[in-house]
């Protein structure tokens, strides 16, 4: 096995190979070779004791803090991750890749397949959420980081970092689980379902391969995001932000315009997502989310674990209004977990903005986050 | 280190009730002061519940092993014996169901710790009967329609009531309206008169857990009193 480190100066990111390492995958199916690009902010210690993996979301990417290439915005959690705020980068070493399966530099269906000039499309391999965190322990083995302090995530990034404490417990001193759950619902899959139906009855789609000719199947996908933003928020968050507000008109048009607010929003929202999303990557990781559920084997994973695990520390994060992973669901891994006396902290957080909650200005989640960091930190480094 | 000052009496008083080294759960732990001096003065390893979310938030952001939660639903998630002492300071007069809350904190404990205001107070007792009213004192400061305190008991009460449940008082103490602490086990007759404030160490009678062997593992559990 051969790892290679470059950077990708276009996608302003790093890249590590992993070449001829035949990863397993929870399918059955073996990759020989892939690729992860991820970014680094704030300096790795000398004890190498500081280090924090970030996991992303379903449509996040490496670009946690500063500028994002692909999109020219800022990073995803800008406000969360950088100097002086709550993931402190004069403290820690914070690190995040984009998942295997993904379309930010990472192997996925939008990359070339080993050894051809043909991209993935529809041959890529099924990829689970085990998938994504046993690659990713590859890389934070080959950047030579024997444990990290901390795994974070919200969402698609709160099962990696619960799936992290089940499968490399030994690697890790805690977790932050926001807005996440022992499994993914009846009516989160259902949702899914509805977007991919989206992408895959575009007639541009072509059984994944619209790449041949150089297409976008943008009606599907554009309308994938706008469903799947629909559950992000919450019904009194788009009360708030557009009422029954109309659209650049001062009457309803009696035809299929945008007259709306939230129409034009929607359509916004699809629309810049299209530019910057590969319609493949959304099919596969939607179904690995699909496909995570340790509803009956969480607890005996922790339990009965030949990894020990009796030294995490759980930090778990709700919201009010999230209705896609809804607070019932936190508690029960809160639940399981004082079952066995393991330490955890839960909270939920009173907010109407919704499952987006952990993306936006919630000035208790940045409270909490920092604390749990800085004082258990402080307790390693005594 | 350095001792940190209680900031309520009975925080001291419930440190001296409490052996080095223990695992700890404190039912409305506030922001974790209560953890904070035990983890301090008791190498306790702690836990805690906490209703009001601003200050489970707050004892979080301070490093405490803190779940948000209500302790009339939520304790049943924890298992038998998982904690060698189960603190409920001033809240039992507040729970809608003191007596389930009293069998199940000697469930997840070993021993638990309960301090409550006593209602058989003279002072109490004076009010009701001069004026006619409900009482209001300072440790009782809250008029009868708007208090969280639903179940007001004397400690006669609450000595009954551990009776009745084969709870073993195994030590107690009082505390005057003046800050004066006495043993109450040694003086019950005037106790209930004199008692302001009242701190008990309890555990269950003759408890023998019946023991499961399996081939690997020794599973207790403490379903049966013996006499």
């Amino acid at each position: 096995m051969k790892t290679k480190f470059t950077t990708d100066t276009k996608l302003e990111s790093e890249i590590a190979y992993f070449q001829n390492i035949n990863l397993k995958l929870e399918s059955g199916d073996i990759i020989d070779s892939f690729k992860l690009a991820f970014k680094t902010y704030g300096k790795l210690n000398a004890d190498k004791t500081n280090a924090i993996l970030v996991c992303h979301a379903l449509t996040g990417d490496q670009y946690v803090a500063g500028n994002n290439p692909i999109t020219g915005r800022e990073g995803w959690w800008s406000r969360m991750v950088g100097p002086n705020k709550p993931i402190d980068t004069n403290k820690f070493f914070v690190i995040c890749s984009n998942v295997l399966g993904g379309c930010a530099g990472s192997t996925g269906p939008k990359e070339l397949q080993n050894g051809s000039d043909v991209a993935y499309g529809g041959n890529f391999p099924s990829v689970t959420i085990k998938d994504m965190v046993k690659a990713q322990s590859l890389l934070i083995e080959n950047l030579n980081i024997e444990k990290l302090f901390s795994v974070i995530g919200g969402s698609m990034g709160a099962m990696q970092a619960l799936q992290w404490a089940i499968d490399f417990p030994d690697k890790i001193l805690n977790i932050i689980h926001i807005a996440g759950a022992l499994k993914h619902s009846a009516q989160n899959i259902a949702f899914h379902e509805v977007g991919r139906q989206a992408i895959m009855s575009d007639p541009i789609w072509k059984n994944g391969k619209y790449f041949e000719n150089n297409e976008v199947p943008e009606r599907g996908l554009s309308v994938a995001r706008m469903i799947a933003h629909i559950t992000y928020l919450s019904e009194n968050a788009m009360h708030r932000k557009f009422g029954r507000k109309l659209q650049s008109r001062d009457i309803i048009s009696f035809g299929f315009d945008a007259d709306f607010q939230v129409e034009s929003y929607l359509r916004y929202q699809g629309k810049s997502f299209v530019e910057r999303f590969d319609a493949n990557s959304y099919l596969y990781l939607t179904r690995a989310m699909d496909y995570f559920d340790h509803d009956e084997t969480f607890r005996k994973n922790i339990e009965f674990s030949h990894n020990p695990n009796n030294h995490l520390k759980y930090l778990i994060v709700s919201f009010t209004s999230d209705w896609l992973f809804p607070t019932i669901e936190s508690k029960m891994i809160v639940n399981q977990l004082n079952s066995l006396s393991r330490e955890v902290s839960f909270l939920e957080i009173d907010t109407d903005k919704g499952h987006d909650s952990f993306l936006l200005e919630e000035p208790q989640l940045d409270n909490v986050i920092k604390g749990f960091l800085t004082n258990n930190f402080a307790k390693i480094d005594e | 280190m350095n001792k940190i000052n209680s900031i309520r009496k009975d925080w001291s008083l419930i440190e001296t009730l409490i052996a080095e080294d223990r695992k700890i759960l404190d039912i409305g732990c506030g922001d974790g002061g209560l953890m904070e001096q035990l983890e301090n003065n008791r190498n306790a390893i702690t836990h805690g519940i906490e209703l009001n979310r601003d200050l489970a938030a707050n004892a979080i952001a301070r490093g405490f092993n803190v779940v948000h939660g209500n302790a009339e639903l939520d304790l049943s998630q924890y298992s038998n014996n998982s904690f060698d002492y189960v603190i409920l300071s001033q809240t039992l007069q507040a729970m809608m169901k003191p007596k389930d809350i009293l069998s199940e904190l000697l469930r997840i404990g070993s021993k638990a710790i309960v301090s409550f205001p006593n209602f058989g107070h003279w002072k109490i007792r004076l009010q009701l009967l001069i004026s006619g009213r409900m009482p209001v004192t300072e440790s009782l400061p809250y008029t009868w329609y708007d208090t969280p305190n639903i179940h007001f008991f004397t400690i006669k009460d609450f000595l009954n009531l551990c009776n009745e449940m084969n709870i073993v008082i195994e030590k107690s103490i009082g505390l005057t309206s003046k800050g004066k602490q006495f043993d109450i086990s040694e003086s019950i007759t005037g106790v209930n008169f004199f008692t302001h404030e009242a701190i008990f160490l309890l555990s269950y009678k003759n408890f023998e857990p019946i023991k499961i062997k399996s081939s690997k593992k020794v599973f207790a559990k403490n379903s049966v009193i013996a006499n």
